[in-house]
């Protein structure tokens, strides 16, 4: 039954509970607002702007929070509160510099559209200004705390939605103000620049530094699209003034993130309009790399990849295809590698951070990706995060974890070696070793069955070779395992416990379990312990890998990988290869192709002769470089595209200018299997194209029809050829995306995957036995070493090491090491050391902290000068071919 | 007192961090929280930085600066300011040689202004840390910072 009420002469009926604002809103009613964000639930009722007047009422309350009641009669806009209103308004403006003028903010401030619909323009109350200094201490964000009208925004999103507690209000009466950490400064309090603070700010107190003097917000274009860095698949708005990226803000109809977003996403993106971008192609020529015409260019691939495959046949030929480009960008590229060049030598750098997935997932399961949705996340009763350092590597699915554990009650049980940021908000803590995953599952699941916990309708309806999983598993006890792994046993009872007794338990994991020699391995475990206990197949539970790049997930669906097409329909299936030959009109080869490291491995010995690479840079994401560097040296023709040199285009023979993800149209899928459009927002610089026009202009050069007039028709091309991408097309994912598997153009897309039966009909558990990293620490390389990311930077860095800000926080590689071995080796915090493995050495600067476990050093791998992949092993998993970036052993010397 | 002992003490609960951090600055020989220290106990009572220095800064009785082994608080509410606290105050400033908020070279005395001390009876009134002294006069003063001087032999 609702509630009927009149508000502004309007009859309205609303639901109960309903504030007079929101059925304000209902009414079509505008009532300003300072403080309250009601579709975050902050509706502190503290700056009174939003008072109304209701009928039988003697005061005036503030609608933000006072709730309707039947018959209720509301004057939003009377005398009285206009009075009162500009009474509010009067008393902030006394203290609040006049200077919209010269202010960011002007033209999108709430307390600057306040004075001008009530027409105040000075204050009866006279002016007390605050003089407080400017905070400028970080590249970021600057604080102009004397423009704060205290509505206390700042502080709830900071301290509840992205939980860093960076801020809050500090002293009190007229000194209250906003204090960072120790009230000295944004930089030197835990603040991780995520801006949502900026984002929420009604005033000028809170801007983007580096948007300063660029522009006012009525002077930009603004084009919504998606964030290209990691697969969380952020959405936000880049605003264009002259031709030009000037910053990004929140879009609040962005599906994955809301107005979220973390400091690459929203404060990295300057790179676009550094000065050295590549703007022209590039011909080698007497050992140099001179600049050159696209004709020149595109004739000389032709020639020579023609060339090539005349005299040492199509499989001598690869190319390398990219989890930075679009969906549209790989499948043209696998076609080009299939259709034009006729081998299945495709792959990309999926190969390196989640083939294991694949693999694996596709084995139990028949789907190789995320099971359920982020937004899922918040739901689940218990997480089971491991190997992945979300915090810093995934922030936004983070925030979704972070709501689970401390709003609605979960459990969360941490597995990771190192000392996680989320390790602070977990039930239990298991710190294994690293390489000893398998057994932790096994103990785990060992506990569950021999408890009885186990889900045995589930098991007995939706899966097969059970037994044959108990059976190895039954020999992990506990004990057993403790053994392994260093994990007492006793928390592996009591994870166990809390995992399999929850009612909808997720697991989620990244790249440290897929980066392993047994990545395989891992990721089956992951699988046969959801399924033990029936977490697959219902909301929020599931397994649900963490894909890095933006379009990690894309680039394998679009087939950028040697032994499927497109949908990960396989090469080997003859009706598949019938189906795409005949679409493409010409003969396909069947032969399953190499992978990244194969691909080189051949190059190195001169079986492979010429490589197209897109977009990627091996020459620094690979294992083991120095052999990886070498084989890209000796291979005979190197054509690379990308917007800027890097440490692969400078062996290249051919470099083709790309764009950035401002410049292009496209799609691209996300961790969660969601496709996304990307748009267009600026001119390609100088004489840079997109992706798919190259390889357009490179198929056409070679003889091949290959001719789109936009993403949009490949997409329906990609639609047509693939069924789970089968409803996937551009005039409907104008506004949420489409989540695959969408099987036809009325399919709403799915949420969450295997939810009657496995796609791959029943779910099939692996008997997994425990296996030991390839390389382990020993009396000459005692430590156990192992890479991952930070939070300030993206793979190779590329592109992060060109935005300003984030070099300016974080500007060199760190060597992370337990205080213990420091002080046995009496290394100092800061001081620049030698790390050094079987296959190189490299130097950087230690950074001595608890995170990193006794007898295990971290680092990242973003940095050229201390490149973290001259040390890791090659190492490969047998199944998948993902090298062991994970763990390998090193020794550490002091230099001098 | 290291500050593990003083919140083993209190007990490592939210709602004890005033008494704590009360505790903290008593046991300072400078009289003040420092900012190790409020770095230390956000560690030890796993609460954020910026949520502690907000609470302690709300309390006007807490110092982040150094200060004095003596604080001589003098009251400047009107019962008080109408019966001659301005010139008591005057005094203990030309005499310590030190303005408001600031501490002697010798780190024994710093002065502060206070709102009513609840004692307004006795008005014009100062309070040495805990101790109350009322019925002031200008000489009662300079005595009463002589004896100090005296004891600490200084
Ligand atoms: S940028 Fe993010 S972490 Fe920093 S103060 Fe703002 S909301 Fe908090
Ligand atoms: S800085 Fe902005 S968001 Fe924070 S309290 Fe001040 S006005 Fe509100
Ligand atoms: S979380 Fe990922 S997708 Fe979102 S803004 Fe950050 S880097 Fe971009
Ligand atoms: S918006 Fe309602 S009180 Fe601030
Ligand atoms: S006014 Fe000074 S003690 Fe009350």
């Amino acid at each position: 039954m609702g509630l009927k009420i009149k508000i502004d002469n309007i009859p309205l009926e609303v639901p109960e509970g309903t504030t007079i604002l929101n059925a304000a809103k209902k009414a079509g009613i505008y009532i300003p607002t300072l403080c309250a964000m009601p579709e975050l639930g902050f509706t502190p009722g503290s700056c009174r702007v939003c008072v109304v007047e209701v009928e039988g009422l003697t005061n005036l309350p503030a609608s933000c929070v006072y709730p309707v009641r039947d018959g209720m009669v509301i004057h939003t806009n009377s005398q009285r509160v206009k009075e009162a209103r500009r009474m509010v308004l009067e008393l902030l403006l006394s203290n609040h510099p006049l200077d919209c003028m010269t202010c960011e903010k002007s033209g999108d401030c709430a307390l600057e559209n306040l004075a001008y619909e009530l027409g105040v323009k000075e204050s009866r109350f006279g002016r007390r200004e605050k003089r407080l200094p400017l905070d400028e201490s970080n590249p970021f964000i600057v604080r102009d705390l004397n423009k704060c009208v205290l509505c206390g925004r700042c502080v709830e999103i900071c301290n509840e939605i992205q939980q860093t507690h960076a801020i809050n209000t500090g002293y009190r009466s007229s000194k209250s103000k906003i204090i960072a950490g120790l009230d000295e400064g944004l930089k030197y309090s835990d603040c991780v620049f995520c801006g949502q603070c900026v984002a929420v700010c009604p005033v000028g107190a809170l801007i983007d530094k580096a948007a300063q003097g660029k522009g006012r917000s009525w002077e930009f274009r603004k084009v919504h699209t998606i964030c290209n860095y990691c697969g969380c698949g952020c959405g936000f708005d880049l605003n264009i003034k002259d031709k030009k990226v000037v910053k990004v803000t929140s879009n609040s109809e962005s599906v994955v993130n809301g107005i979220n977003l973390c400091v690459k996403g929203r404060f990295g993106n300057d790179y676009i309009h550094r000065d050295d971008r590549l703007t022209t192609p590039f011909i080698r020529k007497n050992g140099k790399l001179e600049p050159a015409t696209w004709e020149e260019a595109l004739q000389l691939i032709s020639d020579k990849f023609k060339k090539i495959k005349e005299e040492s046949g199509s499989d001598s030929l690869a190319v390398l295809s990219s989890a930075k480009c679009t969906n549209e960008e790989n499948f043209l590229l696998m076609k080009f590698a299939r259709a034009i060049l006729g081998t299945n030598n495709v792959d990309h750098c999926a190969r390196l951070c989640h083939s294991s997935t694949v693999a694996g997932l596709a084995s139990a399961f028949g789907s190789g990706a995320m099971t359920n949705s982020i937004k899922e996340i918040a739901n689940a009763s218990v997480i089971y995060l491991t190997g992945s350092n979300t915090t810093e590597n995934h922030p936004i699915i983070a925030l979704e974890i972070k709501k689970a554990v401390t709003k609605n009650g979960a459990k969360l049980i941490v597995a990771d070696p190192r000392e996680i940021e989320l390790a602070k908000y977990a039930t239990v803590w298991l710190r294994q070793k690293p390489g000893t995953d398998v057994a932790l599952f096994n103990g785990l699941m060992n506990v569950i069955i021999n408890e009885g916990l186990e889900d045995k309708k589930f098991i007995q309806e939706r899966t097969e070779d059970y037994e044959k999983m108990k059976k190895v598993v039954l020999k992990y006890t506990p004990e057993i395992a403790e053994k392994i792994t260093g994990v007492p046993a006793e928390d592996i009872r009591k994870a166990a416990r809390i995992y399999a007794t929850a009612p909808c338990a997720s697991i989620i994991y990244s790249m440290g379990i897929t980066q392993h020699t047994t990545g395989t391995d891992n990721v089956l475990s992951t699988a046969n312990l959801a399924m033990l206990t029936g977490n697959v197949g219902k909301e929020s539970t599931g397994v649900n890998p963490l894909r890095g790049q933006s379009n990690v997930q894309g680039a394998c669906d679009m087939g950028a990988l040697p032994n499927v097409y497109s949908g990960y329909q396989a090469v080997t299936d003859s009706q598949v290869r019938e189906k795409f030959s005949q679409a493409w009109n010409v003969e396909l080869p069947d032969r399953i192709g190499l992978t990244v490291v194969e691909i080189l491995n051949a190059a190195y010995e001169g079986k492979i002769r010429g490589i197209f690479v897109m977009a990627e840079n091996p020459a620094m994401s690979d294992p083991d470089l120095n052999h990886a560097r070498e084989a890209l040296k000796k291979t005979e023709f190197l054509v690379v595209s990308d917007m800027f040199m890097t440490e692969t285009g400078e062996l290249a023979d051919v470099i083709l200018p790309g764009v950035s993800f401002a410049e292009k149209d496209g799609t691209i899928t996300n961790t969660e299997r969601r496709v996304q459009r990307i748009r267009k927002a600026i001119e390609p610089i100088g004489e840079a194209k997109p992706e798919w026009k190259i390889i357009c202009a490179l198929a056409q050069k070679m003889g091949y029809p290959m001719q789109y007039n936009s993403p949009a028709e490949i997409m329906e091309e990609i639609a047509n050829l693939t069924p789970i991408y089968g409803g996937i097309l551009y005039p409907r994912l104008e506004k949420e995306g489409l989540q695959w598997p969408c099987p036809n153009s009325n399919h709403p897309g799915t949420k969450y995957l295997h939810q009657e039966k496995f796609t791959r009909g029943k779910g099939k558990f692996f008997p997994v036995e425990f296996k030991e990293a390839a390389e382990l620490p020993d009396q000459e390389y005692p430590f156990i070493f192992t890479t991952g990311r930070v939070l300030y930077h993206f793979h190779t860095g590329t592109v992060t090491r060109r935005s300003r800000g984030l070099c300016e926080i974080y500007p060199e590689a760190l060597v992370e090491i337990n205080p213990q071995d420091a002080e046995e080796l009496n290394i100092q915090d800061g001081e620049v050391i030698e790390v050094s493995s079987r296959r190189g050495k490299i130097r950087a600067k230690t950074q001595i902290t608890e995170k990193s476990g006794k007898g295990v050093i971290f680092m990242s791998f973003h940095f050229y000068e201390a490149a973290a992949n001259l040390l890791t092993n090659a190492a490969l998993d047998p199944v998948s071919k993902i090298p062991e970036y994970k763990v390998c052993a090193v020794k550490l010397q002091k230099i001098n | 007192m290291i500050i593990k002992d003083i919140v083993y003490k209190y007990g490592n609960k939210r709602e004890n961090l005033i008494q704590i951090l009360h505790e903290i600055q008593d046991a300072d020989p400078q009289n003040y929280i420092s900012k190790e220290n409020l770095i230390r106990l956000s560690e030890i009572m796993n609460i954020p930085v910026s949520d502690i220095t907000s609470t302690a800064s709300f309390y006007t009785m807490f110092s982040f600066q150094p200060r004095g082994k003596y604080i001589i608080r003098v009251c400047g509410s009107p019962p008080c300011h109408i019966m001659g606290a301005e010139t008591i105050f005057e005094v203990i400033s030309k005499e310590l040689k030190i303005a408001k908020g600031e501490t002697t070279s010798d780190g024994l005395f710093t002065l502060e202004e206070t709102s009513c001390l609840g004692v307004c009876a006795v008005a014009p009134a100062i309070m040495i840390n805990d101790t109350v002294y009322g019925y002031l006069t200008v000489e009662r003063v300079k005595e009463i910072l002589a004896q100090i001087r005296k004891k600490e032999g200084k």
